[in-house]
């Protein structure tokens, strides 16, 4: 995730290349495209599909299926916001709605903006530290609304 | 001899500032002159107290805690190195109720030694298992594994020397070992505790596995919701490898046995087994059918045995000590320890490893202090978003597979999660719904259109549209969802939602204005 580098075939050829003999390739695969370019261009389908021998239909079968794949490039930092039931009990929905009143962020909203893009999950695994959250890939515990704050402060700062 | 310091860098510890705290020291250190030992370990589980600082001293191991980075100084002021007094210290952390209570099994080591030094995992007592496993060869050990009577600590309870049984007799080309570290249940944290804190103890566990049913190919399955915990357990493989417990010949013996770890990829029904292997193997996460069993036909079809990183954790303690002495822990048919993870709105949120038996008062209320806002505990879900919502009433419900199962609920991973008196039950048996909507595989019709259905079920009753008939619907699709689903996600899904519903009736007849309102 830090070092996301803008669309290129021929890049994304060489990182499947380097894994398609692994068996079960295609999630590390696409794990490695989604840290190089932050997100997985339809352009890969084709050539995933070819290198591992399967169909462009399953390819996009696997891509869609799971959660962490993007389809589209991001802009900024990633915040992951756990909205869980040990969250619930610590109020991170309280986080959500602050989110949007006060940032105008939508969390899951493919257009986030303002540098930072904030996406929901299920369960960060720190929940005796709830409300948690990961950004870029950093865990933040007992997560609250002066840290959100700083948080925005901090991506808007980067994209300026 | 230079003082020893230790730091966790367990990811929990990292939310909260640990980080800071080491680098602190380590530039305090410096500038007084001083020279120090900064060890990082895994986290001890009391998570209150991180940043938890500890030094070695003739007293045994101290600890400071929670610290802040701009503490540093003044601990140094004070004399840490040596024990002196500061308003964070501990005294000696294993004198701490909280952990000199629990009876530490798997996690003896978390927290106290270096994740990624193979000779303190030695010192430790770690590899005793393997070794014994080697000396008593296949058929003992999986006599060992029946005989202690542990049962699979993912959720299903399944004994986990039957699979290892089932596994060892068949006559393959190929074998696998498959660990379950897809820890998806919200209020668990222990896998991931296990795999920063104690890696080795996993890779001895899948070891001992290995050399037992003739596997030579073992991957652990780790959710991308865990990057720390990934990137530690990949460490741990290399340095597993350089020092011959994994590789052609696993310490020595005959037996060749090699580990990949892999990252899931969000999807919540990858842990259960068969979601796990189509995923490992580069498909969707959807379910298989069961017959045949993984132990049979399983990863890219071969014979497999999947555990949980807690089942496999155990074995090398089982192997060391003998079936006998872990079955001396626990009660009934639910033997040897179970770590709970306490989370939550509670006070002192932890990891508590006990013998099977204690109450649900003993973990909430003992050890977790009631709850975090101070206001009274209403709900506390156990065995993660798929497990029972109990009321306070119910608080004296011991923790093992049969009695929870005889109050309505389950086990699961060990997760507690505590609400007090302002959570909306009606809204919790919502979220369940939305939440296995959202999950599920879509391979069967009672989870992928029930979960909508129930949701928009709960939503008419919450908005007071003809409520008596849609609690009877809510009942009857839970049954439909309960025994129609062809995996626990849409099958356990109602189990949550049922004890709403029976627990806490109250939720779900409020006037509807008041919940439009909110």
């Amino acid at each position: 995730m830090s070092g996301r580098t803008a669309f290129d075939v021929d890049l994304a050829r060489t990182l499947i290349d380097r894994k398609r003999e692994t068996p079960g390739a295609t999630l590390p695969i696409l794990h490695d495209l989604q840290e190089q370019f932050g997100y997985i261009d339809d352009r890969v389908i084709p050539l995933i599909a070819e290198a591992l021998n399967i169909s462009r239909a399953e390819t996009l079968g696997v891509i869609s299926f799971y959660h962490d794949f993007r389809r589209f490039p991001v802009d900024g930092r990633v915040l992951k916001l756990c909205r869980a039931e040990s969250c619930q009990a610590m109020g991170c929905e309280d986080l959500v709605s602050h989110l949007e009143r006060q940032h105008g962020i939508k969390v899951d909203d493919a257009d986030g903006g303002a540098g930072l893009h904030v996406e929901s999950v299920y369960c960060l695994g720190n929940c005796a530290l709830s409300p948690s959250a990961l950004i870029d890939g950093e865990p933040i515990g007992r997560l609250d609304r002066d840290r959100l704050d700083a948080i925005m402060a901090g991506a808007q700062g980067k994209t300026q | 001899m230079s003082a020893r310091v230790f730091v966790p860098a367990d990811s929990s510890a990292l939310s909260v500032g640990a980080e800071a705290v080491a680098r602190a020291i380590l530039d305090e250190a410096r500038r007084r002159g001083l020279e120090i030992d900064l060890v990082r370990t895994g986290s001890r589980g009391l998570f209150w107290l991180e940043p938890l600082v500890e030094v070695e001293t003739a007293s045994g191991r101290l600890g400071y805690g929670p610290v802040a980075p701009g503490e540093t100084a003044q601990l140094f002021d004070a004399g840490f190195l040596s024990g002196g007094a500061h308003p964070k210290a501990l005294g000696r952390v294993d004198d701490i109720p909280y952990l000199a209570r629990q009876q530490r099994l798997i996690f003896a080591r978390c927290g106290v030694t270096d994740p990624l030094s193979i000779d303190e995992y030695r010192r430790h007592g770690g590899l005793k298992g393997l070794e014994r496993a080697l000396e008593l060869g296949p058929k003992a050990t999986v006599e060992e594994v029946l005989a202690s009577g542990l049962r699979g600590r993912g959720g299903a309870g399944f004994p986990a020397g039957i699979k290892w049984r089932t596994t060892a007799g068949i006559n393959a080309d190929q074998k696998y070992v498959v660990c379950n570290a897809d820890e998806g249940d919200s209020g668990t944290f222990a896998d991931r505790m296990l795999m920063e804190g104690d890696p080795f103890l996993l890779i001895e566990g899948m070891a001992i596995a290995a050399v037992t049913v003739g596997a030579t190919k073992g991957y652990v399955y780790i959710r991308s919701e865990y990057p720390h915990a990934f990137a530690t357990f990949q460490s741990a493989i290399e340095r597993a490898r350089a020092a011959g417990l994994l590789g052609p010949s696993v310490l020595g013996s005959p037996h060749a046995f090699d580990l990949e770890a892999r990252l899931g990829a969000g999807a919540y029904i990858c842990g259960e087994e068969t979601s796990l292997l189509e995923s490992l193997e580069g498909k969707r996460g959807q379910i298989r059918p069961k017959p045949p069993l993984p132990a049979i036909v399983g990863l890219f079809g071969k014979p497999t045995v999947m555990n949980n990183v807690l089942s496999f954790a155990s074995t090398p303690w089982i192997l060391e000590h003998g079936a006998k002495a872990y079955a001396a822990y626990g009660v009934g048919r639910s033997l040897g320890s179970q770590p709970f993870q306490l989370a939550g709105n509670v006070r002192y949120g932890g990891l508590v490893e006990l013998a099977f038996g204690a109450s649900l008062r003993d973990l909430v209320e003992g050890f977790g202090g009631g709850s975090h806002t101070g206001r009274p505990i209403r709900a506390v879900q156990v065995g993660g978003p798929l497990g029972a919502y109990f009321p306070a009433s119910l608080l004296d419900t011991p923790l093992d597979y049969e009695a929870l199962a005889k109050a309505g609920g389950m086990l699961g991973h060990g997760g507690i999660v505590v609400f007090d008196d302002s959570v909306d039950m009606a809204r919790q048996a919502r979220f369940a719904f939305e939440f296995c909507a959202k999950e599920s595989c879509g391979k069967c019709t009672p989870c992928r259109i029930g979960s909508v259905r129930g949701a928009e079920t709960v939503d008419k009753i919450i908005a007071g549209h003809e409520r008596q008939k849609n609690l009877e619907l809510l009942r009857d699709l839970c049954e439909v969802m309960t025994d129609g689903s062809l995996c626990a996600l849409g099958g356990l899904a109602p189990m949550p939602v049922l004890s709403a519903l029976n627990h806490f009736s109250e939720d779900f007849a409020r006037a509807p204005a008041r919940a439009a309102a909110e």
